[in-house]
C-alpha cells in the first residue's frame, strides 16, 4: 500500500460544534505531508485523532493498514510505539534532564542496557545538535532548543510516522530554518513518512511533498506547493500571499457597525 | 422557581456522573498499579516528595496539639480531681482521633495540593497527552505511583503525630504542670489499647489516605488546562478532601469504637 | 535522576514511622501486658456474669494471669458459660474459686480466681464448679429494703407479744 495513513470520510464534533466534516486524506510512504490553515480550522485535531487521543464520531483512519481504535487500548500502544509526536510547545518532562527526556521512550520500551541507551540518546541529540546540551534541564534552555530536544525525543525509537503540531511557531528565522532542515533530513533519512501542521507557508512549502489546506474543517485545496503557488482558488490565494481579507473574513461576524453605532437605519435609508 | 430546581438536577446529574468517572478511574488506576511492582523506585521517590517533606509540618503540630491537650486536658481533669489520668486522656484522643484526623487534614493542604497543582500543570502543559503519545499510560506512570505514596505516607504521618503528641502532652503535663509521672505512663498503658486504639488509628488513617490522595491526584488529572483552572483544581482539593475526611471519621468511629 | 540520595531519607522516613508506631504501641499501650504465652483453658458457670465481656483479665492477688475468652448462655441450666484463657505458667488446683469483681467502685468487672488447697492443678477443659456471680446493684437494694422491713416488722410484732408472752428472745 503506498499509503501509510489513510483517513475516510471522517466526522469529528466537540459536543454541538462540528469540527470536521467528511475528511478524506491520504498520506503516502515516505513523504512530508503539510496540513495548513487558519487557527480553528481544526488541523491540531486531526493529529489529535490519527493519534488516538481523540475519537471520531464518524469515519475511519488507518495506519500501515491497521485501523486506529480508541477502545483497543493494546492495539492503540502498540500503533503509538511506532509513531513520534513533536508537540507545539515542545512537552518536555520538566523534572527530567533534557537527556533522559529523550532516553524515556527507550527506556520505557525496551530492556537495553544504558550503556547502549547513552549512546543512542547522544546520537539523536547529535542529529538536532544538541548533543552538549544532554545535561541541562528543559527551563535552562530555550523555546527553541527545547522544541528540538522534543524532536530528538521523538525520533528517539525511529518511527514510522512522525508529526509536528506547528513546529515553527514562535521561532527566530534561524532555528525556523534549522527545524525545516531538520523534518526533511530526518524524514528522509529514517525513511518515515511526516504530517506537518502549520501555518508557516514559507518554510512548510520549502520542505512539504504535497499540501491540504482546510478551512472550517474541510478541505478547500490540496496539492504541491508549487500547485499551490499558482492556485487561482480564492482561500488559497489569500493564504499563501497573506492578505487581510478575503474567504477568511477579517471581522468576526455579526452586526454591522452602523448598526452598533445605532445609526444602521438611516445608513440603510440613505444607500 | 423551575429553574432552579432544573439546575439542581443538572448539578446533581453532573455530580453523579463525576463520582462515576472517578470510580472508574480509580479502579483503571488499580488495575495498573499491580505493573508497578516491577518499578518500586518510582513510588520510593513520590513518598519522598509527599512523607519527607510533610514531616516538619506534621511533627511540630503533633507537638503543638500534644501541648494544648496536656494543658486543656489538665484544667478540665482537674476539676474532678482525676487530674491523674491526664496520659490516658492525651494518648487516647490523639491515637483514635486527632491522629488521623488532623494529619489527614494538614495532608490534605500540603500533600495533597501540590500533588493537584503538579498533575494540573503536567496536563496543561501537554506532557500527559506526549506521554500518551509515547504509549506509556500516565495514570500508571505518573498518577498510580503518587497514590500509592500518598496512601503509605499517611499512616507513617499519623502515627509520628500521635507520637509526638503524646511527647507533648507529657512535656506540659509532668514538666511543666507537675502530673504525677508514673501516674501519667501507668494510666496510659492501662487504658490504651493496642488493637482498639492505636490499630484502629492507624486504619483509619490508610483510609483517609486512600481518599485524600486519590482526590487531589483526581481534581489535578480533570483540572481546566489554565492558571484559573488548577487555582479551582487546588481549592476544590482542600475542600472536598477535608470534608471527605470528617464524613469517614464519623463513619469509622460508628463503626469501630461500637 | 537521583538514584540512590531520595532511597536513603525515604528510608529514615518508613523507619520514623514504624518508631512512633512502635513508641505507642509499648510505651502509651498495653502492649507490655500483651502476651503471646501459651494459655490453656477452663470454663466456670455462673448466675449472674453482670458487666463481664469478653477479654477482661483474670487475676489472682491482683495480677494479671489470664483472660476471658468467650462468654456464653447454656439454656439447659440457664447458667452463663464462662470460658477463661490461664497462661500456660501458672497453675491452679482443681477446687479453685471463681469471683466477678469490680475494680473500683464503678469500674470495668473482671474474673479473680482463689486458689483451693487440691494436690491436683487445673487441666485444659477443667471445669471450675465453685463461683461467686457478679453484685447486682439492684439485688442488693431489694435485700437491703427487704431485711429493712423485716427487721421493723420483726419489732412490731415483738412489740405486740409482750403482753402476751416473754420468750422468744
Amino acid at each position: 500500500m503506498s499509503n501509510l495513513v489513510e483517513i475516510r470520510n471522517l466526522k469529528f464534533a466537540y459536543g454541538e460544534r462540528p469540527i470536521l466534516s467528511d475528511l478524506q486524506m491520504d498520506f503516502p510512504r515516505g513523504k512530508v505531508v503539510a496540513v495548513m490553515g487558519g487557527s480553528g480550522s481544526g488541523k491540531t485535531t486531526i493529529l489529535r485523532l490519527i493519534g488516538g487521543l481523540l475519537t471520531a464520531q464518524a469515519g475511519s483512519i488507518t495506519i500501515d493498514g491497521t485501523v486506529v481504535d480508541t477502545h483497543d487500548t493494546d492495539g492503540l500502544y502498540k500503533l503509538r510505539r511506532r509513531m513520534g509526536v513533536l508537540f507545539q510547545n515542545g512537552a518536555l518532562f520538566t523534572d527530567l534532564s533534557v537527556f533522559d527526556n529523550v532516553a524515556f521512550p527507550i527506556r520505557e520500551h525496551s530492556d537495553l542496557p544504558e550503556s547502549l541507551i547513552r549512546d543512542m540518546v547522544l546520537m539523536k541529540l547529535q542529529a538536532v545538535g544538541l548533543r552538549n546540551a544532554a545535561y541541562l534541564k528543559p527551563t535552562e534552555v530555550s523555546g527553541g532548543m527545547a522544541r528540538r530536544v522534543a524532536l530528538a525525543r521523538a525520533i528517539a525509537l525511529d518511527p514510522q510516522l512522525i508529526m509536528y503540531d506547528e513546529p515553527f511557531a514562535g521561532l527566530d528565522p534561524i532555528s525556523m530554518g534549522v527545524t525545516a532542515n531538520l523534518i526533511r533530513n530526518l524524514n528522509d533519512a529514517l525513511g518515515s513518512t511526516s504530517i506537518l501542521v502549520s501555518h508557516d507557508v514559507d518554510e512548510s512549502f520549502s520542505i512539504a511533498d504535497y499540501v491540504y489546506f482546510l478551512s472550517s474543517g474541510k478541505i478547500v485545496a490540496q496539492g504541491t506547493p508549487d500547485e499551490m503557488r499558482a492556485s487561482t482558488d480564492p482561500y488559497v490565494k489569500q493564504f499563501v500571499n497573506a492578505e487581510a481579507d478575503g474567504p477568511v473574513p477579517f471581522h468576526y461576524p455579526g452586526k454591522s457597525l452602523a448598526d452598533d453605532l445605532g445609526i444602521g437605519e438611516k445608513v440603510r435609508a440613505a444607500l | 422557581m423551575i429553574n432552579a430546581i432544573g439546575s439542581l438536577g443538572y448539578s446533581l446529574r453532573m455530580w453523579l456522573t463525576n463520582l462515576g468517572y472517578a470510580t472508574r478511574m480509580f479502579v483503571r488506576m488499580l488495575g495498573l498499579s499491580f505493573g508497578l511492582l516491577r518499578r518500586p523506585r518510582l513510588i520510593t521517590d513520590q513518598i519522598h516528595f509527599i512523607g519527607n517533606y510533610s514531616l516538619v509540618i506534621i511533627a511540630v503540630s503533633g507537638l503543638f496539639v500534644g501541648f494544648v491537650l496536656g494543658l486543656q486536658g489538665y484544667y478540665t481533669l482537674n476539676k474532678y480531681g482525676s487530674e491523674q489520668a491526664l496520659g490516658l486522656l492525651v494518648a487516647l484522643s490523639l491515637t483514635r482521633e486527632l491522629g488521623p484526623v488532623v494529619t489527614a487534614l494538614l495532608f490534605a493542604g500540603r500533600a495533597g495540593t501540590s500533588l493537584t497543582a503538579e498533575i494540573g500543570l503536567m496536563k496543561a502543559g501537554e506532557q500527559l497527552a506526549a506521554m500518551e503519545m509515547m504509549a506509556v499510560n500516565p495514570l500508571q506512570r505518573v498518577i498510580a505511583p503518587r497514590f500509592w505514596a500518598g496512601v503509605i505516607s499517611m499512616p507513617i504521618l499519623a502515627a509520628i503525630f500521635s507520637a509526638v503528641g503524646v511527647v507533648g502532652g507529657y512535656i506540659v503535663g509532668v514538666r511543666m504542670i507537675g502530673v504525677d509521672e508514673g501516674a501519667f505512663w501507668s494510666q496510659m498503658q492501662g487504658g490504651v489499647d493496642v488493637v482498639k486504639d492505636v490499630m484502629n488509628g492507624v486504619l483509619k488513617s490508610v483510609v483517609f489516605g486512600f481518599a485524600v490522595t486519590f482526590i487531589a491526584l483526581f481534581q489535578g488529572y480533570e483540572s481546566q488546562p489554565t492558571p484559573e483552572g488548577v487555582s479551582r483544581a487546588t481549592t476544590r482539593t482542600v475542600v472536598i478532601a477535608s470534608l471527605t475526611v470528617l464524613g469517614l471519621d464519623f463513619l469509622l468511629t460508628a463503626l469501630m469504637f461500637n | 535522576m537521583q538514584k540512590k540520595s531520595l532511597d536513603v531519607w525515604v528510608g529514615m522516613f518508613v523507619l520514623l514511622g514504624a518508631a512512633a508506631l512502635l513508641f505507642l504501641a509499648l510505651k502509651a499501650g498495653n502492649m507490655s501486658s500483651f502476651s503471646f504465652n501459651p494459655t490453656y483453658q477452663v470454663t466456670g458457670k455462673f448466675d449472674n456474669i453482670g458487666g463481664l465481656k469478653p477479654q477482661a483479665p483474670v487475676k489472682s492477688a491482683g495480677v494479671v494471669v489470664g483472660r476471658v475468652a468467650d462468654i456464653r448462655f447454656d439454656d439447659k441450666t440457664f447458667q452463663a458459660n464462662v470460658i477463661l484463657n490461664l497462661d500456660s505458667s501458672f497453675q491452679f488446683p482443681k477446687d479453685s474459686s471463681l469471683k466477678i469483681l469490680t475494680s473500683g467502685l464503678l469500674g470495668e468487672q473482671y474474673i479473680g480466681i482463689s486458689p483451693g488447697g487440691d494436690v491436683k492443678n487445673l487441666a485444659n477443659g477443667d471445669k471450675i464448679s465453685s463461683t461467686q456471680s457478679a453484685v447486682v446493684l439492684e439485688d442488693l437494694i431489694s435485700q437491703f429494703l427487704y431485711s429493712k422491713a423485716a427487721d421493723s416488722g420483726g419489732n412490731n410484732n415483738n412489740g405486740s407479744n409482750n403482753g402476751s408472752s416473754s420468750g422468744g428472745k
